[in-house]
């Protein structure tokens, strides 16, 4: 992909609406859907994961040219790894309510595709400034995704807001948007409404991701004649 | 103390990685398509997940615990996965080219799926011992497999179906697979 000078601000605000990582490129499905039961959790995973982001799109910039191309995937690993081993202490710490609703979840923060793909896409080719606005604008991006996500699993699954109570839900909440299935379903949704909105063609399908926002794609060039 | 059939069972039925845990999202939506790519991207995941858990269970214990580094299970563990992950692909495309040829392109994508690392870290998490940490990883990897191939057929169905414009793609497989989770859920208080 060229190395186009955007203006910052531009970094800043694509991955808020016109590239928003889960709901229009589809990465990091998996905390999108499981921490999504509040509100709450859904903001706390978003911040989690943005400070994740930032943190490492700034040190994989900023070592760009010392990391050899041949490794630069384990290289990426363990400096996002290490941010994620940081920000479990912080919250352990400081939140400790949060880092028990995420659980493993925080862990597993590691293997995060938005955090990869922005490494391997954005971080390794542009100046730290720019990789951290990149970082904060996915980030965000991906907070709101999952906040929007989870009021409304929390308004309809439990009748509750951030811990106010939503009338009339509250005494019959619909249990199934709590639960696993309710997760698959409200994300289904929510992909269909912005499509609707957006008025583009709905994203053919996902390819782990889709190949050319994989990290891996290099490795597993072999996988497209298999996948028709 | 759970027995070993129950934990390999709840891995595997109640607390199924991928339609109750929301792990490994990415392959259960990209690969299911066709039964034969289901069916390998399991049984890859299956192998690695066990593989993983032999070789990072005694680290955490052996090594990391013993020196009071435990807090960087993460950081190791993702390593020895990638790591591992290589390791297979090498030797698998030396000494067995059949099964190669039949895993190998799903290998590469395994070292970012979250199942295998959360089947590790849960392993350790829930205090289970060698033997039950390795039911556990074959319960979950089996499950895995069971959810991939099952969804694959539900997929199989879709193509055929008359889907609105909007919800073609990803949101009406979202929706599918929320159906699956839902009989899924059947399976709860199985065990108690």
């Amino acid at each position: 992909m060229a190395v186009n000078n955007n203006s910052l601000l531009n970094n800043l605000t694509k991955g808020i609406i016109k590239e928003n990582p889960t709901l229009i490129t589809l990465l990091g499905m998996c905390p999108t859907l499981a921490v999504t039961t509040q509100a709450a959790n859904g903001i706390g995973m978003g911040l989690a994961t943005t400070f994740v982001l930032v943190c490492s799109n700034i040190v994989i910039s900023a070592l760009r040219k010392v990391i050899p191309d041949k490794v630069r995937i384990p290289a990426f690993i363990v400096i996002i790894a290490s941010f994620v081993t940081l920000i479990g202490f912080l919250l352990e710490g400081f939140i400790p309510e949060l880092y028990d609703s995420l659980g493993i979840y925080l862990a597993l923060i590691t293997v995060n595709c938005i955090i990869f793909g922005r490494a391997e896409m954005f971080a390794s080719k542009n100046n730290i400034i720019a990789s951290a606005c990149d970082g904060l604008g996915m980030g965000i991006g991906f907070t709101l995704a999952l906040f929007l996500m989870g009021s409304i699993r929390e308004i309809l699954g439990a009748g509750q807001w951030l811990g106010m109570n939503i009338p009339v839900i509250h005494d019959n909440p619909m249990l199934l948007f709590i639960m696993p299935a309710g997760g698959f379903f409200t994300l289904g949704m929510i992909i269909a409404a912005v499509n609707k909105i957006s008025n583009k063609k709905p994203p053919l399908e996902i390819e782990c991701g889709s190949c050319d926002k994989c990290p891996m794609a290099e490795k597993c060039d072999k996988m497209e004649g298999t996948d028709k | 103390m759970k027995t070993l059939a129950v934990i390999l069972l709840s891995a595997m039925l109640t607390d199924n990685f991928v339609l109750s845990k929301f792990m490994g999202i990415c392959p259960f939506l990209g690969v299911s398509k066709k039964l034969d790519s289901a069916t390998g991207m399991g049984i890859a995941v299956t192998f690695v997940m066990i593989c993983a858990t032999c070789v990072t269970y005694p680290i955490h214990y052996f090594i990391l615990v013993p020196n009071n580094l435990a807090y960087l299970d993460t950081v190791v563990f993702i390593l020895v996965i990638a790591l591992f992950v290589q390791l297979v692909e090498t030797a698998m495309k030396k000494m067995l080219p059949s099964l190669y040829k039949a895993l190998g392109v799903y290998l590469p994508l395994i070292t970012t799926n979250c199942a295998v690392l959360g089947v590790t870290v849960l392993n350790i998490d829930n205090g289970f011992t060698f033997i039950q940490s390795i039911g556990n990883s074959l319960g979950g990897g089996l499950g895995f497999l069971l959810a991939l191939v099952i969804f694959s057929g539900v997929r199989k169905k879709m193509e055929y179906a008359d889907i609105p414009e909007t919800f073609k793609g990803v949101p009406a497989t979202l929706i599918a697979a929320s159906i699956v989770s839902l009989s899924f859920m059947g399976f709860s208080g199985l065990f108690s």
